[in-house]
C-alpha cells in the first residue's frame, strides 16, 4: 500500500490525450451504433456507475490512504438524497438535485470521516463500517426517505435535463456517460494538483507530510468529502440510470466490498484503474455463468453460480494482492510496453 | 424512578453479559492471529461458518457428535495451516492493510466453498442443552447462556495453559512481543504462524457450534464477524483480556440500549449501536481498552 | 485566506506570512524580553533556536535530561553521541514530534512547550528523518514540489479549475523544485518514483525536499547514515553550500566523527540524555569526558565509524 505509483508522469501529453479522445469517441459514437440493449442494460450502465464509485473510493483509499469499508453507504445517501430533493423541492432541475445529493453525501462522508483524525489503519476501517450499518438502518427505518412507499422500493424519476429527456437504455447510457466523463476529468485534475500531492503525502508518510506544512487533518477530511461526493453521484447513477429504482438493500456491505475490490483489482491510486476494475467485476460474472452453463449444463444453477462467483472473486483478489499488487493498470502498462517493443522490433527488421 | 424494575434490569444486564460472551468467543479468534502476525483476519467469520456447516453436515450423515467433532477439528486445523501456507506466506512483509484485504478475499472463498460443498439450506443444531430459563434469586437466566459462558471460560483457560506451558506457546508469546528478536533466537515463525492459524480454526469451531445452536447453521453466521469487530476495536486488537471485557461491555450495553432506548429509535439499532459505543470510546482512547500504544519512531 | 491559514499557526504565532516575519525577527526579539524576562540565562543574543531545560522520558526511561542548547544564525551544529544518547530525540523535540515533559523550545524568538508541527514549515524550520521518509508514490520532482506545501494558498477548487493563483503557485513550486534538484545534482532522476531510487539518492532527495522550503533552520537526522565515503563527502559539501548560499542554520546528527569535525562549526556531545560537551570541534576532541564516553564505549573502534 505504501509504494503505489500514481498515474504516470506527465510526459507524452499529446499521446495520452489522443488515447482518451479515441476512447471517448468510441464511447459516444461507436458503442451506441453497434451495441444491443442488453449491452447497455446489463453491462455498460452498471459499469459506468461502479467505475465512478471506484474513482471516488480510489481518491480516499488509493490516494489519501484511508481505507473505507462503507462506500455503499455514501452511494445510498446520494441516491436517496437525489430522489428526495427531486420529489420535495418543486421546480428544482434534476441536475441540481443530483449536485445537491453529492453535497449531502459529502456532508455525511465528512461526519463519518471525523474518526480518521484520531484513528488509523484497522481501527479506521472498522469505524467506516459504522457508516455502512447506520445509513442502511436509517434508510430502511424511516419510511420518509422512501416517501412512505410500502415496499421501500421506489421508481426513479425521468432523466430530464433542460427539457431533454434521456430515455431508453441508450439515453440513460448517454446520461451516465456524460456524468462519469465530467467527474472523471475533474478527479484527474484533482489528483494531479497540489491537493492530490497532499493526499499521497498523507498516505505515504503522515509525519513527514505534517512537517512540510500539509494540513493533515484538513486533507483527510477533504479526501472523505470529495470521495463521498463522487460516490454519492455514483449512487444516483446506479439507482436512476441503471436500476431505475431506489432501494436501500442494493447498497449493502457486499456492494461496499465490491467497490473496494474494484479499486484493488484495477489498481490503487489510479483513476484508470477504477475503470479496469469495474469492467472486470461487471463482466466476469456474466462470463462465468455462460462458461458454467456451457460446461456443466443443468448442474450449474443460480445457487451454484452464486457460490462459484464468490470463490472466483475471492481467489482473484488474493492472486492480485500476491502477484500484481498494483492491479490491472500495472498489467496493462507492461503489456503495452511489450507490444511497443515488439512493434518497434518488427518495424526495424 | 420509584417504579424502576431493578429485577428486570438485572435480568437484561445478565442476559446482555452472557450474549457478550458469545461475541468474545468470536473475537478471541481474531486476537490470536492479530497478536502473532499483525493480520486482522476478516475470514474468521467465514471459518466459523465453515466449521459449523461441516460439523452439522457430518452429524446429519449419521456420524456421532464426538467423531464429527474430531473430524471437524482436523479439518479446521488443516484449513488454518493451508491458509497460512497459500495466502499469508506469499504476502509476508506486506503492509497490514494488504493482508487484511487478502483475508477479505479469503472470506469470500471460504463462504463460497462451504456452501458449494454442503449446500445453502439452513440446518438446525441441537447440542442437547435445554434452553430453559433458570431462576437465580428471582432473576431468570438462560441455561444455554451459562453453558456458553462456561465453555468460553474453559477455552480461555486452555489457551492460557497452552501458551504458558508449551514450547509453541512460549514461541507464540515471543513472536507477539518482538518478531525480529524471535527470529534472531531461532524461532521458526512459519511453524508458529501455522499453529496459530490452526488454533484460530479450532476457536472458530467452538464458537461456530455455540452460535449455531443459538441461531441455526446458515450463511448469516459468517456475518458474526461484524459483531466481533466493534468488540475488538473496544478491547484492542491484540488483547485476549480486551476481547473478553469488550465482548461483555458490548453485549450488555447493546441489550440495555435495545430494551431501554431502542423504542425511541424505532428499534433495530443492534446493527450499529455496538459500533457507536466502540467509536465513542476510541475517541477517548485510540488504542482501545487494553491495546498497546506504540511510540512512533521517526 | 491568510487569516484562515494562520489560524492553524498555534500559540503565539504572529499573523504575518513567513516572508514578512523574517524581517520582524529583530523586532520580535526586543519585545520578547518583556514577555519572558527570566529564562534567558542559556540563550544568547544571536541565537535562532534555543532549548531551555528540556526533559523527555518514555515510560520512565529518560531520553533527555535538562538539555540547554543554543544555536546561532548560520551556524552548523553537530550533535554526536553513542547510540541511545538522545540525539534523535532532540531533533524530534525541536520539530514537535515529541512533546517534552519539561522545558521550552524557542524558535525565532517564540517560546513553545510543544512546537506545533503543522506550523513548523511556516516558522522556517525544515527537517529530514533518520529513516527514509519520502513519499514513495510520488516522483522525485513531486516530492520536492510537495516541500512547498506550506506556501499553498489556493483552494482545491481553484486547483481543479486552474485558477490564476493555483497555476502561479504550481509554476513557482516546480521552478524552485527544479532548481533545488539541479543544485543537488538530482535533475536526471526527477521523473523517477522516489521509492525506486537507491538509498543514498533518497537521502539526498529528502534534503532537497527540506531545502526547497528555504528554511531558516534545517534539522538533519543522520543525513549520511549508510552512505559510502564519497557520498558522505558529497553530502557534506551540499550541506555547507546550503548554509553558504541560503544562510540556513543547520543542526545535524551524524555518527562519522571525521565528517562531523570537518563540517561543523560547533559540536555538542550527548551521553545518556545529558549534554557532556559543547564547543568547537577541536575543543570537543580534547575534552576528557568525551574521550571517556567514546573510548569507554568502543575502544576497539579505530576509525570512529559506527559509534
Amino acid at each position: 500500500m505504501s509504494a503505489i505509483a500514481s498515474d504516470l508522469p506527465h510526459s507524452h501529453f499529446p499521446a495520452r490525450w489522443a488515447v482518451t479522445l479515441a476512447l471517448l469517441a468510441i464511447a459516444y459514437v461507436g458503442v451506441p451504433l453497434l451495441g444491443s440493449s442488453y449491452l447497455f442494460e446489463a453491462i455498460l450502465l452498471p459499469f459506468l456507475a461502479l467505475s465512478l464509485a471506484g474513482v471516488g473510493l480510489n481518491i480516499l483509499t488509493g490516494y489519501a490512504g484511508q481505507v473505507s469499508l462503507g462506500s455503499a453507504a455514501f452511494m445510498a445517501v446520494g441516491a436517496f438524497a437525489a430522489y428526495n430533493f427531486n420529489l420535495r423541492v418543486d421546480g428544482l432541475p434534476l441536475i441540481a438535485s443530483i449536485v445537491l445529493a453529492g453535497f449531502a453525501a459529502a456532508a455525511i462522508g465528512l461526519v463519518f470521516g471525523l474518526p480518521s483524525l484520531r484513528l488509523k489503519g484497522f481501527y479506521l476501517a472498522v469505524s467506516t463500517l459504522a457508516a455502512q450499518f447506520f445509513v442502511q438502518w436509517a434508510l430502511t427505518k424511516f419510511s420518509w426517505f422512501s416517501n412512505d412507499s410500502a415496499s421501500g422500493v421506489i421508481d426513479a424519476p425521468a432523466l430530464s435535463v433542460a427539457g431533454f429527456v434521456f430515455e431508453g437504455p441508450v439515453g440513460r447510457y448517454y446520461f451516465a456517460l456524460n456524468v462519469v466523463a465530467a467527474l472523471t476529468f475533474l478527479s484527474y485534475r484533482l489528483v494531479n494538483s497540489q491537493t492530490g500531492r497532499n493526499f499521497i503525502a498523507v498516505r505515504d508518510n503522515e509525519t513527514a507530510a505534517r512537517i512540510i506544512g500539509v494540513q493533515v487533518l484538513k486533507t483527510k477530511l477533504l479526501a472523505f468529502a470529495v470521495s463521498s461526493f463522487i460516490m454519492g453521484i455514483a449512487g444516483v447513477l446506479w439507482a436512476f440510470a441503471y436500476l431505475r429504482t431506489v432501494e436501500p438493500a442494493g447498497f449493502n456491505l457486499d456492494r461496499s466490498f465490491q467497490i473496494l475490490f474494484i479499486v484493488i483489482i484495477g489498481g490503487l491510486a489510479s483513476i484508470r484503474g477504477a475503470f479496469f476494475g469495474a469492467a472486470l467485476i461487471v463482466v466476469f460474472p456474466l462470463l462465468l455463468s455462460r462458461l458454467g452453463s456451457f460446461l456443466l449444463g443443468d448442474v450449474f444453477d443460480s445457487g451454484v453460480l452464486d457460490m462459484t462467483q464468490r470463490i472466483v472473486l475471492g481467489v482473484l483478489i488474493i492472486l492480485f494482492l500476491i502477484l500484481e499488487p498494483d492491479g490491472l493498470v500495472a498489467l496493462w502498462h507492461r503489456v503495452r510496453k511489450r507490444i511497443g517493443t515488439a512493434l518497434r522490433r518488427s518495424r526495424s527488421q | 424512578m420509584a417504579d424502576f424494575d431493578w429485577l428486570f434490569f438485572i435480568e437484561v444486564l445478565v442476559g446482555g453479559l452472557l450474549s457478550g460472551v458469545m461475541y468474545s468467543l468470536v473475537a478471541i479468534g481474531f486476537v490470536l492471529i492479530y497478536k502473532t502476525s499483525g493480520v486482522l483476519n476478516f475470514a474468521q467469520g467465514a471459518m466459523l461458518l465453515f466449521a459449523a456447516l461441516t460439523f452439522v453436515s457430518l452429524t446429519e450423515r449419521g456420524i456421532s457428535f464426538p467423531l464429527a467433532f474430531i473430524i471437524t477439528f482436523g479439518v479446521m486445523v488443516f484449513l488454518g495451516v493451508a491458509i497460512e501456507r497459500t495466502v499469508l506466506r506469499p504476502l509476508t512483509n506486506k503492509p497490514p492493510i494488504t493482508l487484511f484485504m487478502a483475508t477479505l478475499g479469503l472470506s469470500y472463498v471460504i463462504e463460497g466453498a462451504a456452501q458449494l460443498l454442503w449446500g445453502t439450506q439452513i440446518h438446525g443444531l441441537d447440542l442437547g442443552i435445554e434452553d430453559l430459563p433458570f431462576d437465580v434469586g428471582g432473576v431468570y437466566i438462560s441455561q444455554f447462556d451459562i453453558f456458553a459462558a462456561v465453555v468460553a471460560a474453559g477455552m480461555v483457560a486452555l489457551l492460557s495453559l497452552f501458551f504458558r506451558y508449551t514450547r509453541i506457546g512460549l514461541g507464540f508469546r515471543a513472536v507477539a512481543d518482538d518478531q525480529f528478536a524471535a527470529i534472531a533466537v531461532g524461532l521458526r515463525l512459519p511453524w508458529i504462524w501455522a499453529t496459530v492459524w490452526a488454533a484460530a480454526g479450532v476457536v472458530a469451531l467452538v464458537a461456530g457450534l455455540l452460535w449455531s445452536a443459538r441461531v441455526g447453521v446458515q450463511f448469516s453466521l459468517s456475518l458474526i464477524v461484524l459483531k466481533a469487530l466493534p468488540v475488538l476495536v473496544l478491547g484492542g486488537f491484540d488483547s485476549i483480556l480486551g476481547a473478553i471485557v469488550g465482548g461483555l461491555l458490548i453485549g450488555a450495553s447493546e441489550k440495555l440500549a435495545e430494551v431501554y432506548i431502542g423504542e425511541y429509535f424505532g428499534g433495530g439499532i443492534e446493527g450499529w449501536f455496538a459500533y457507536v459505543i466502540a467509536l465513542a470510546f476510541l475517541l477517548v482512547r485510540p488504542s482501545g481498552l487494553f491495546g498497546q500504544k506504540l511510540v512512533e519512531r521517526v | 485566506m491568510h487569516a484562515m491559514t494562520f489560524a492553524f499557526g498555534g500559540l503565539g504565532s504572529a499573523p504575518f506570512p513567513p516572508d514578512v516575519q523574517e524581517h520582524l525577527v529583530g523586532l520580535d526579539r526586543s519585545s520578547r524580553a518583556d514577555e519572558t524576562p527570566s529564562s534567558d540565562a542559556a540563550t544568547n543574543e544571536n541565537s535562532v533556536l534555543d532549548l531551555v531545560g528540556v526533559r523527555l522520558s518514555f515510560g520512565g526511561v529518560v531520553a533527555l535530561s535538562d538539555i540547554d542548547l543554543s544555536v546561532g544564525r548560520g551556524e552548523i551544529l553537530a550533535i554526536i553521541g553513542p547510540n541511545g544518547a538522545g540525539k534523535s530525540s532532540i531533533i524530534n523535540v525541536i520539530s514537535g514530534v515529541y512533546r517534552p515533559d519539561r522545558g521550552r523550545v524557542r524558535l525565532s524568538g517564540r517560546d513553545h512547550t510543544q512546537v506545533p508541527t503543522q506550523a513548523l514549515a511556516r516558522h522556517g524550520v525544515a527537517r529530514t528523518f533518520q529513516n527514509l521518509a519520502l513519499f514513495r508514490g510520488l516522483s522525485v520532482l513531486d516530492n520536492v514540489v510537495a516541500g512547498r506545501a506550506y506556501r499553498t494558498r489556493s483552494s482545491f477548487i481553484g486547483q481543479i479549475a486552474g485558477s490564476g493563483q493555483a497555476r502561479a503557485e504550481q509554476v513557482d513550486a516546480r521552478d524552485r523544485a527544479a532548481r533545488v534538484l539541479g543544485f543537488l545534482h538530482l535533475s536526471h532522476v526527477g521523473d523517477r518514483l522516489a521509492g525506486t531510487l537507491p538509498y543514498g539518492l533518497q537521502k539526498r532527495v529528502e534534503l532537497a525536499r527540506a531545502l526547497v522550503a528555504e528554511p531558516k533552520i534545517l534539522l538533519l537526522d543522520e543525513p549520511m547514515a549508510g552512505m559510502t565515503a564519497t557520498e558522505k563527502n558529497e553530502m557534506a559539501d551540499f550541506v555547507r553550500a546550503a548554509r553558504d548560499t541560503l544562510g540556513t542554520t543547520v543542526v545535524l546528527i551524524e555518527h562519522d566523527i571525521g565528517v562531523v569535525m570537518g563540517l561543523s562549526d560547533r559540536v555538542v556531545v550527548l551521553d545518556y540524555g545529558r549534554k557532556i560537551a559543547d564547543g568547537t570541534p577541536d575543543e570537543v576532541q580534547a575534552n576528557q569526558r568525551v574521550i571517556d564516553a567514546y573510548l569507554g564505549v568502543a575502544p576497539e573502534n579505530d576509525d570512529g565509524e559506527g559509534i
